[in-house]
């Protein structure tokens, strides 16, 4: 039997190119990293097939994990959430925090060779970006103009202090797109969508729908060296088993993305030739709860909620339902996200004694057959771990006597039936609680988020003027340690009011063949560019 | 088979005529039917659009159901998509970015080579395996293919194709585990004729598994009924060989039921191609209409329902003529 990455296709001048290194570096210190290998293809995996490949436009994850090759954000995240630059070299904020000035690097061209300019900014900005992004008219609200003083000069002035907006500079959530050939028309339905034109790393080829998306070496990408592969393919393969399949033979050597089932990633971490690396989602930061539905009784009785979140078992939930790929979560921001996570919040224990005391205080005593309480439960419909974690919602609360049948549907049904129509006891879910908790986290507990038909918003009704007035200063502050004391403080108002239980830091994964190095480790890694990835002997 | 092309040509094309004349209402019908049904489906492609972007604003939803055309009543949705229709244009799909005309006729041709493909092989083999039951009935050739046949009857056609991908893909090697070619190189000319040819193994011997197994079956038990009947009787009394009256006798006889089940398996083949084009990643028309349910993209599954019902009354007309050709004695109405 060969070894599973024997068939890892090489172009002959690879191979040459590997021989040659080979002599000239001992084994270790190719093994170090010390001499990036050039050329080959990469082919990688996706799931599902995106709807267009301008991440800017139409922005799911696998729309990220191919775009990202081909356009640029203005900034990149280092591995510790510090700014890096990308198509800006470098930045300032006025001292009243309402400008932003961007001083651009002179030797970017689209690929169709016009040179990128601010006017490409200003464009992208405000009328992609604010216009039809959708949450760039959230995060970038208070964003008023954009001046270009020069050609590689852009100016942000905004009507207040927006400090949200270092969240979403990066190009894995805001792109720059090329003005000359969006000026005048529809963005979104731009043919260009589908074989876009970019300053990135990665030159689009092709798209055959259903199959494959092609792309090629950037010979003219401003950071000189890079990148260092020839090709890199994405294919689709919807069926988790077949991707697995196609990793374990070799015949794809990077998954970015929901690789293999939860049960399989043992397996494959076990493997020599293939690795499970999960760091690279800290940016996108999923967090997964447990919603109550507030419009529904007996759930506006505190009491109720708290005994909920006593009788659930994160630890175990974690370590069986997500076979040990999440933490228990502290609080509705991520613990990784130090910058703005509150230590020492309220917690719920794992105590079932309390949590029927606390349901009996509430008058809702046992019947005679053990039920004191009926209800239903939508888990996500996002996959099947969650559904999975449904049974498990179930059974935990058996055992205080609260009897829930689960409420199991597709995907846009789900979306209609949560946050259409609120027709629901309970739902568990998760969100990205984003790099800025006002992007990701405010969403579950503001009330001005409660939007009727809008996915990942507000559902369970919670609409509080305490939680309200934190959010609203939060939005508006200008300073950045009396912000984040204000976001601690809607850490625990969350802990407090419990509208939902926060039950996991989900931890994200990609695999990949062991072969490969410079995989981006920096917090939207799983999402960024592959323009630091080689393939190595 | 000479004799059955002898039917007067005038009386064929009439038929035919009739037979289209038929086809378009029911067409029509399903058209119909679908838009209205489909509507029914909770939820829009804009909420699924927003849901796979994370999140949304409420402005941003609204943009796309003007964008896609879902803030209109029904009724002119209903009138403008039929208007299109008559133009032969499909719409577009919004999700996929592109007309659905194109997309289908990207797609179709790969469904196409994977069920002729197992059709071919499933009626060959399927035929071969009956009529060696029948022949040796009760001995043990037939102890044998009855159990191949049941089991092929009783397994789910995408088990079987993942314990082929972990056979000959990941443990032997031999094979790719999917795709319909090799991304990693590129051929041309015949090297990827032979490309595509080495990706169709392991699918099309999965779709075919089940089919083999209904056609062993079915010619089983027709040639045993046909075995029984007076004039195969005074062929054996004849004194001619029992090769010979197996193949041209009895098998010929037990082929009608075959050609029935191959015209009404046309149809259910291709819900059977969206499991292994799913399992096989093959980028074929079921996984097509399989997702753009899931993703509520009516257009598309409007436009892959219609070229769909269109090659089901196809296939049917079809398999009606080639009765005629097979038995003169049924005469085409």
């Amino acid at each position: 039997m060969t070894s599973p990455f024997e068939t890892l296709a090489l172009s002959r001048r690879t191979l040459l190119a590997g021989a040659g290194a080979s002599l000239l570096l001992p084994a270790a210190a190719r093994r170090a990293g010390a001499a990036p290998a050039t050329g080959g293809t990469l082919v990688a995996v996706l799931d599902p097939e995106p709807a267009g490949l301008v991440a800017g436009l139409t922005i799911s994850a696998p729309a990220v994990a191919v775009s990202a090759n081909i356009f640029d954000g203005l900034v990149e995240y280092d591995e510790g959430f510090k700014l890096k630059p990308s198509l800006a070299t470098s930045w300032e904020t006025s001292a009243d925090g309402t400008v932003i000035t961007f001083r651009l690097r002179n030797d970017v061209t689209w690929h169709d060779g016009t040179p990128f300019t601010s006017a490409d900014v200003a464009y992208s900005l405000l009328e992609v970006t604010k216009k039809v992004h959708p949450r760039g008219n959230a995060v970038f609200a208070n964003l008023t103009a954009v001046d270009t003083p020069d050609p590689y000069t852009a100016v942000l002035r905004f009507s207040r202090p927006s400090p949200v907006v270092w969240a979403a500079f990066n190009g894995t959530e805001t792109q720059i797109l090329p003005k000359h050939l969006y000026e005048g028309t529809n963005p979104l339905t731009n043919p260009l969508n589908g074989k876009p034109i970019g300053t990135g790393a990665f030159v689009f080829k092709e798209w055959v729908k259903g199959e494959r998306i092609v792309l090629e070496r950037n010979p003219n990408y401003w950071d000189k060296g890079r990148p260092y592969l020839d090709r890199v393919v994405f294919r689709i393969i919807r069926d988790p088993a077949s991707r697995a399949a196609a990793l374990e033979t070799g015949e794809a050597q990077y998954i970015p993305l929901n690789p293999v089932p939860l049960s399989d990633v043992a397996r494959i971490k076990a493997s020599k030739d293939l690795v499970v690396e999960t760091r690279g989602f800290e940016g996108p930061a999923p967090m997964y709860f447990f919603d109550f539905n507030l419009r529904r009784e007996p759930f506006g009785d505190i009491r109720v909620r708290q005994a909920f979140a006593h009788a659930l078992n994160r630890k175990a939930l974690a370590e069986t339902v997500f076979y040990g790929l999440a933490k228990p979560a502290a609080g509705p921001v991520p613990s990784y996200q130090t910058q703005f996570f509150a230590t020492d919040l309220p917690q719920y224990d794992y105590n079932i004694a309390k949590a029927e005391a606390l349901l009996d205080a509430a008058g809702l005593k046992k019947g005679a057959d053990g039920v004191r309480l009926r209800i239903g439960h939508i888990p996500s419909a996002y996959g099947e771990d969650y559904r999975r974690a449904g049974e498990y919602f179930k059974q935990a609360l058996k055992r205080i006597g609260v009897e829930v049948t689960l409420r199991n549907y597709d995907l846009p049904t789900y979306i209609k039936v949560v946050f259409t129509e609120y027709d629901f006891d309970t739902h568990s879910a998760w969100y990205s609680a984003y790099p800025d908790p006002q992007i990701g986290v405010q969403r579950r507990y503001w009330s001005q988020a409660i939007k009727k038909g809008t996915p990942s918003s507000n559902a369970s009704g919670i609409a509080d003027p305490e939680i309200d007035a934190v959010i609203e200063r939060i939005q508006t502050e200008g300073n950045v340690e009396k912000r984040n004391a204000d976001i601690r403080e809607l850490q625990r108002l969350a802990q407090v009011k419990l509208p939902s239980v926060n039950l996991l830091e989900l931890t994200f994964y990609r695999a990949y063949s062991a072969k490969l190095s410079g995989i981006d480790l920096a917090p939207f890694g799983g999402y960024q560019s592959l323009k630091t990835v080689w393939v190595g002997a | 088979m000479a004799r059955a092309l002898q039917l007067p040509e005038g009386r064929v094309l009439r038929y035919l005529g009739l037979r289209v004349v038929q086809v378009v209402p029911t067409i029509l019908a399903i058209v119909v039917l679908n838009f209205f049904f489909l509507r029914l489906a909770p939820g829009d492609l804009a909420e699924v659009m927003a849901g796979e972007a994370g999140s949304a604003t409420p402005e941003y939803m609204a943009m796309l159901r003007q964008q896609f055309g879902l803030d209109e009543p029904l009724a002119i949705q209903f009138f403008k998509y039929m208007g299109q229709l008559f133009q032969l244009n499909l719409g577009y799909s919004f999700r996929n970015s592109m007309p659905v005309l194109d997309l289908i006729l990207t797609r179709a041709p790969n469904t196409a080579l994977l069920m002729l493909s197992s059709l071919v092989l499933a009626v060959a083999l399927g035929i071969l395996f009956g009529a060696i039951s029948a022949q040796w009935r009760g001995r043990w050739p037939d102890g044998v293919l009855s159990a191949f046949s049941t089991i092929g009857f009783a397994t789910p056609l995408f088990w079987v194709g993942l314990m082929l991908i972990v056979l000959f893909s990941v443990e032997l090697r031999w094979l790719p585990a999917g795709g319909m070619r090799d991304l990693q190189q590129v051929h041309t000319g015949l090297a990827a004729v032979g490309d595509v040819a080495l990706h169709m193994v392991l699918p099309v011997l999965s779709l075919a598994f089940f089919y083999i197994a209904i056609y062993t079956r079915l010619t089983r038990s027709a040639m045993l009924e046909v075995q029984e009947l007076d004039f195969v009787r005074t062929a054996r009394a004849k004194g001619i060989a029992p090769l010979p009256i197996a193949v041209r006798h009895v098998l010929r006889n037990a082929l009608l039921p075959i050609v029935t089940m191959t015209g009404l398996q046309l149809g259910t083949l291709l819900s059977g191609s969206v499991v292994i084009e799913t399992v096989f990643a093959w980028p074929g028309m079921g996984r097509l209409a399989f997702d753009a349910v899931f993703q509520r993209d009516i257009n598309l599954l409007l436009g892959v329902l219609f070229f769909s019902s269109f090659l089901v009354i196809v296939s049917n007309l079809a398999t009606d003529l080639v009765y005629a050709l097979l038995d003169p004695r049924i005469d085409v109405p």
